[in-house]
């Protein structure tokens, strides 16, 4: 979290997000193993929440870095401070 | 099987070396020291997971983290040649570890505070079965609705970063 509010590159801000998700994902995985359910069909269901929370975090880089590059562009620096376009 | 010496010491070791290699990418000097320390962290949390017997969730973070998503950052930063390569704090820093700490707290609290019960049944023993028997019947409506945003985050990212 630190990591995600106090850094300047881009890129860490994006590696901070990833270790909070992989965070959440331990904790579902973790979560599915204690509760207890009797049908065994269903004892897996943290297991597929958090398949589906890794989908949607690589969708989500995928977007983030390539936005990291398109701003690098067009301004040639990806530090957050500088990129204030929509200051006025 | 949790209670076992062999997975406990496993549990602490993957533990420390989890925690200890994202508290190094927060520290790393180098903005690339700092992605393969995430990914050191990323395999620690699949091991974590396999000490968890989720087997299929510990490959898929193998495969999807310490492969694809640390590939494509080592991507952008090497796309970023002229961008700060240092891993330097903002303006922010006091405050955000300020939060971070509460949080921390917080959830250290929660967590002795909550009265956990064993666990009591045995492991799921073929993972990846019912994965996907659960993805394709409860869960068809999330799964399709995930390729689709696959799709889309991909062509979303293909055009951003297509030349003109």
């Amino acid at each position: 979290m630190y990591l995600v509010l106090a850094k300047r590159n881009a890129v860490a801000i994006l590696m901070g997000i990833e270790l909070m998700l992989n965070a959440v994902n331990l904790t579902l995985v973790t979560f599915s193993r204690f509760i207890d359910i009797s049908d065994p069909q269903r004892q897996l269901d943290g297991h597929v929440f958090a398949v589906f929370v890794i989908t949607v975090a690589a969708a989500e880089a995928a977007v983030a870095l390539a936005l990291a590059v398109a701003v690098y562009r067009h301004r040639e620096t990806i530090d957050v401070n500088r990129i204030n376009l929509l200051k006025w | 099987m949790i209670e076992d010496t062999g997975i406990v010491v496993a549990f602490w070791v993957l533990a420390v070396v989890t925690v200890g290699a994202a508290g190094m990418v927060i520290l790393a000097r180098n903005l690339i020291h700092a992605v393969l320390f995430l990914v050191l962290s990323f395999v620690g949390i699949a091991g974590l997971y396999i000490t968890l017997s989720a087997d299929f969730v510990a490959v898929v973070q193998v495969l999807i983290y310490a492969g694809a998503i640390s590939v494509l950052m080592l991507f952008a930063i090497m796309l970023t040649p002229l961008a700060d390569r240092g891993n330097t704090g903002g303006v922010f820093q006091a405050p955000a570890i300020v939060l971070a700490a509460l949080m921390a707290g917080t959830i250290a609290f929660v967590a002795l505070d909550t009265d956990w019960n064993n666990v009591t049944r045995a492991a799921p023993s073929d993972t990846p079965a019912i994965i996907g028997e659960a993805l394709l019947d409860p869960f068809v409506l999330p799964f399709e609705i995930a390729s689709v945003l696959l799709v889309a985050a991909m062509i979303g990212a293909i055009l951003l970063v297509r030349e003109e």
